[in-house]
This record gives structure tokens, sequence and C-alpha cells, in this order.
């Protein structure tokens, strides 16, 4: 690994992030390289989200810094965090359901006619040419994606995030509701990002896709990050123990461990 | 990234929609079937007033003077979709509609020739009347929405407010007192005999619009075909056009059926030394300007809201307020802007409401939100957000008009009308769950 001799592409320092009494990031830092994926895990409400909200621009951050590319950047709105290439596949998948596939694509993003009006044709045209590669089983360009399966309205919601050039791509749980073939098909569109040079964000709850995907892995525990660990130099194991405990496995006590164990 | 895009080539495999059951010619025809349905409803009722009346209901005169009095209510309509559509809702609009109307009456009667130095004979006062009231109209809307948008008031509080307080204005405006007297001009605004474009004119927009027509269905095929996507077929394009031009042309035809009243026609034949023939002298009023007003609303605020990048956000944040938000859409200006459409359409509807009157009282507008959510709620447009069209919130209106004035036609008062208006109302709305519940959509 020369990962350490290179530029990181993303740098979140001392990351704070706080709803009200709770505090839901505390000084959290993480860093992102080009061509890496990093595996973001923890348990329920330990800020992955959140965390990587502030980097998508959904909700900005109570203190810290940001730095893409070295130059410390505002992330005020999402309009920010597209502005840097950074794209991001939410959970909730984030589509209007009542407009069609080419204009979520486009959503905020349109591409018009010289006098401003929307060029719904060439729109069209560009979500056939990429859905054609994502799933070319799509062919309801014209409904409402209200109307298309799972998978399809997954489909556009990657697609989306894949046209724009994205440099940085956050994948908040992007396999959760999908069934074995498209889970599949997305781990593939991982691997083929990643060798494309883009860094991503991985949020996951599936420990196997994470070590099966993630270059390196960041626990989070309460709002902190427990340990950024090298995939290679780790083992589920830990990783597991750091997630369940918040602490290194260095760090966890015999009586700890044998808790661990009984519940495992 | 544009590798990915290029890779692969456009799949044009789309299957066309099976042609075998009658539902399926119809969907060939890629007609909007709501839509559709509206127009054979509007259609049921005005020819069962016609057969109700014996022949008396269906007449030139009687179809323009229905027209005439649902154009206020459209024009708002049209609006009030766009804003239903953002989940929003608009309860000021009558107050609005009156506290313009009173502006245009006061600034012909008052403000223009003593304050503002803008005698009777000055060019173009209806223009600047107009234009005043247009401003004024987005100026209140804007603060509406400004508290709406940004301050996070809900839009049933902050339009409540306006509905109360705006009327209020109204009376001090006025010291309590109606105000007649309109610039000649600004009069024709509202229509009649002399407020109509005329029988040429008339025959040159039904022609205008065939050409529009026949140029829309041609470009969208052709812009299809470059694309390579899949077209309708040959004969339902040839159909759409037959049945658009005839639409066109016919009512055309129609309006051109009206006449001007006989004193009218008569004094403008011993005006120009015209021999009276021995049925009187017929000229043919054509469209009355409000209804071209209407038209041409119609038109831009169809335009607006599938054609620009506002309307789509409208819809967009209607579907899911979050996805809006989350694709970088600047949902708070978006919902503001909503408001100052409303305000420009109000003065419009302002305009014909007090150039019919001749002046402005004080309930110039009184129940017109009631009126226009209903036209929009009937014409399609579901207060769950994010759904709604603008023609058939027209249609919408023009259905509730038909049967109040077809009602009132046939002698039965207004809180009769009421009871027809109101149970109308319900059916549409539980027709369109029933659909929407059998996955129509």
């Amino acid at each position: 690994m020369t990962v350490a001799e290179r530029k990181p592409l993303v740098v979140m320092q001392d990351i704070n992030v706080a709803f009200g009494g709770v505090h839901a990031v505390r000084e959290a830092t993480i860093d992102l390289f080009a061509g890496e994926v990093i595996g973001l895990v923890g348990g329920n409400g330990a800020g992955k989200s959140t965390l990587m909200r502030v980097l998508s621009g959904a909700h900005p951050a109570d203190s810290g810094e940001i730095r893409v590319n070295g130059g410390s950047v505002a992330i005020r709105n999402p309009r920010d965090a597209k502005a840097l290439n950074i794209e991001t596949i939410y959970q909730t998948l984030a589509l209007a359901d009542n407009i069609d596939a080419p204009g979520n694509l486009f959503l905020g993003r349109e591409l018009t006619t010289r006098l401003g009006s929307l060029n719904d044709s060439s729109m069209e045209s560009e979500t056939r040419k990429i859905m054609g590669r994502l799933n070319p089983n799509f062919t309801r360009f014209a409904l409402p994606v209200k109307s298309l399966s799972g998978g399809q309205r997954q489909a556009v919601a990657i697609a989306r995030a894949v046209y724009f050039n994205a440099r940085i791509l956050i994948m908040d749980e992007p396999t959760a509701a999908l069934g074995p073939a498209e889970t599949a098909q997305v781990r593939n569109l991982v691997r083929q990002l990643k060798d494309e040079g883009i860094g991503i964000f991985l949020i996951s709850h599936d420990i196997h896709d994470v070590f099966d995907l993630s270059d390196r892995i960041s626990v989070m525990y309460h709002g902190r990050i427990v340990d950024t660990v090298n995939k290679n130099d780790t083992t589920p194991d830990d990783v597991l123990g750091m997630i369940i405990l918040g602490k290194k496995p260095g760090e966890v006590s015999e009586k700890e461990l044998a808790q661990l164990e009984l519940r495992g | 990234m544009s590798n990915v895009a290029d890779a692969a080539p456009a799949s044009s495999q789309v299957q066309p929609p099976a042609r075998t059951s009658i539902g399926g010619l119809i969907a060939q025809t890629e007609i909007d079937l709501r839509l559709f349905g509206m127009l054979v409803a509007l259609a049921v009722i005005l020819l069962t007033f016609n057969i109700l009346s014996g022949g008396k209901f269906f007449q030139p005169t009687n179809m323009v003077t229905l027209a005439v009095q649902a154009s206020g209510v459209a024009v708002i309509a049209t609006g009030m979709v766009l804003v239903i559509v953002s989940r929003n809702i608009d309860l000021s609009v009558g107050s609005l509609v009156g506290i313009i109307a009173m502006t245009y009456a006061l600034l012909m009667t008052d403000w223009m020739p003593n304050i503002l130095g803008m005698g009777p004979d000055f060019p173009f006062r209806w223009v600047i009347a107009l234009g005043i009231g247009v401003g004024l109209g987005a100026l209140i809307g804007g603060l509406q929405g400004f508290i709406i948008a940004y301050i996070g008031v809900p839009s049933f509080i902050v339009t409540l407010g306006g509905l109360l307080s705006i009327r209020g204005f109204v009376w001090y405006l006025s010291s309590g007192a109606a105000v007649s007297g309109l610039d000649p001009n600004f009069q024709l605004i509202g229509g009649g005999a002399l407020g109509s474009v005329g029988g040429t004119l008339t025959w040159a927009l039904g022609i205008a619009g065939c050409v529009a027509i026949i140029v829309l269905l041609i470009n969208g095929r052709r812009q299809r075909r470059r694309y390579g996507f899949p077209v309708r077929p040959m004969w339902a394009e040839v159909l759409l056009g037959v049945i658009g031009s005839a639409a066109a042309l016919g009512l055309a035809a129609f309006a051109n059926a009206n006449f001007w009243p006989k004193g009218l026609a008569d004094r403008y034949a011993a005006d120009n030394n015209i021999a009276v023939p021995a049925g009187g002298l017929q000229i043919s009023t054509g469209f009355p300007f409000p209804i071209v007003l209407l038209i041409g609303v119609t038109l831009v605020m169809t335009w607006m809201a599938t054609r620009r990048r506002f309307g789509r956000y409208v819809y967009a944040y209607g579907g899911n307020p979050d996805a809006a938000e989350l694709a970088g859409i600047n949902t708070r200006w978006t919902i503001l802007k909503t408001y100052v459409v409303m305000g420009v359409l109000c003065a419009l509807a302002a305009a014909i409401a007090s150039a019919r009157l001749n002046g402005a009282t004080l309930d110039v507008g009184q129940s017109y939100e009631l009126y226009v959510i209903a036209a929009a709620v009937v014409g399609g447009t579901s207060f769950a957000g994010g759904i709604g069209t603008i023609p058939g919130a027209v249609l919408g209106a023009f259905v509730m008009q038909s049967l109040a004035y077809g009602l009132s036609f046939m002698g039965v008062n207004s809180p009769g009308q009421n009871v027809v208006a109101g149970i109308v109302l319900i059916l549409a709305v539980g027709f369109d769950a029933f659909n929407r519940r059998r996955g129509g959509s």
C-alpha cells in the first residue's frame, strides 16, 4: 500500500454534529483516497449517516473542517457538495416518485435548450445510454418512478450519482433493499467505479459486504470513530468487537471479551 | 463519467402498448385519460342542460356568457395547481382579487387623474393601471410566499391571515365605498360585445390554433425520431391533428355565431351609414377578451409547468420534498415563486372582474378561494402533492361553472347550486381516489 504517500481526496477533520442535546457526531476525523473504498460501519445511531450527510451537504457540521484535494471547502448545502463532484446515493434513494426516470436523473441539473426550456429528448437519450449500461432491462423511461421495482429505482438513483462525473461517491446501504442478483450488480459497479479512480464511502450493516469491497474500514460508536483499520490487518471478529464495544481490540478487557463471546 | 454514458447504444426496444382493446388504442394516442374524461363530463353536463331546457341552453350567447363567468376563476386555478402540487394552499386569492380590483378602480377614477396627472386622454392608461395591479399582486404574493418559504409559517395560516387582513385593507382603501367608472379601454378586458376580438380575428386565432397543433405534433415526432425513441403510430398522430384542428375551428365558428345585441348593432349601422338588412345587422363578436386572456394564461402556465425548470421543481418538491432538497434544488425560492405567480394571476382575474363591473365593490372576489380550489381539485390536482395539470384545472373551472350556470338557467336558486357544487366536488375526488386505489395512477 502506497496510499500514505499520496494526497487524500477528502479529509474530514474533527467534525461535530449535535441535534439538540444529542451529540450525533463527535470529533470525527476520516480521510479517503482516490480509487479507495472506505467501509463505514457501526450500530444503529452510531453516526455513520450523519457524518456522511455532512459531506453531502444535507446537514452542515457544527464545527470541524473539510478539505477536498488539500483545499479547505465550505459545504453548506447539496449544491455545494455536487459542485465539488461529491455525489450521494441515499438509503431512501431520494427520488421524486411522481417524475419519470430522466427527470429524476437530471433533477436539479436539467439539460436545457438554448432558450432555457427543458430538453426532455436529450435527457431521455442520455438516460437511455447510462441505463443501457447499468441495467439493460430498464425500458420504462416515460413512467413515474413510483411504478418501478425496487431494483429499477435503485438503478435510477445510482445512475444519477454516476452520470455526473462523481469523484467522491457516498453510498448509504446501497444493497439493503435489493435481491441477490441486483446486489451482485451493485458490487460489480463499486469495483468498477473504484478502478476508475473514484473514492467511495460505503455505509453498510453487512460486514461481509464491507470486507469484500473495502480497502479500509472505519468503525463508529456513539458518534466517535473508534478506529480506521486496513482491511488486511484486521478480522471480521475484531471489527464486530469494535462495533459492539466501541473499543480497539487491544483495549478490550478480559471481562468484556467474555461478554462478547457470550453474545456472539 | 462520460465514458460510461458513451459505452452503450441507445436501446429502443420499448414495446408499444397492445393494440387489441379500445383501451389499448386510446393508450397509443397517449391522450391524458383524466383530461379526456373531464371533456366528456363537460359535454354530458352541457347536453343534459340543453335537453332539460328544450334546446335553449346550448346557444352561443349562453356559452360565451358561461365562459366569461368562468374565466376569472380559471385564470387563478392555473396557479392554484402549482401551489397545491407543491403541498401548499392559498386561501388569500379572493381578497387579493378584491384589493387589486379596488386599486384598479381607484387608480382610474382618482389617483391617476388627481395625483399622477394622467387625465382621461393619457395614452395607455389601461396598460399602466394593469401593470400597477400586476406589480401589487406580485408584491403581496411574494410577501406571503416569503413568510411561508423562508420563515416557515404554514401556508394555510399565512394565507388565512391574508384572506382576513387584505379584505380589511380593501375597506380602508375606499373608505368603505364602492367605486365605479373605469377607463373605457380597460372595460374591454371584461368582455361583452365590444370587449371581443371580432369575427375576422377569431377565425385567425382558430387557424393559428390549427397550425400550432400540427407544428407541435410534427416537431414532437421528428424530435423522437431523431433520438431513435418509439413514436406514436401514424394513425394516432393524424387523429390527434384532426381532432385538435376541428376543436380549434369549431370553437371559433361557435364564438362567431354569437352576434352583437340588436340595439348596439343598429346604433353602429346608423353611425356608419350601413343599411340594416331585414333580419337585423349581424356582427360576430367572436372570442371575448377574457377568454383570449384565459387561453394565453393557460398556454403560458402549461409551458412553465412542463417545459421550464421552475415547473419541474414544483412537481419534484410536491412528489418528495426531501429528494428535491437533496438534489440541490433551491426549494424555498421555488415555493416563493409559486406565490408570486398567484399574485400576478389574481391581478389578471381582478382586471376581468372589475372591468365587468366597471368598478369595484368591497366584496369583489369574495369566496374565489373556494371556487378556485374546487376547480383545481375537480381538475385532478391532489392534496397529497405532486399531481395535477393546468388544463385539468381550467376544465375543472368550466365544469363547476357549467353546473352553476345550467342550474340557474333551469331556475335553481344559488343555495341549490351550492348543494350540487359541493356534492360534485366530493364525487370527483372520490372518483380519483377510487381510480388510484385500483392502480390506474
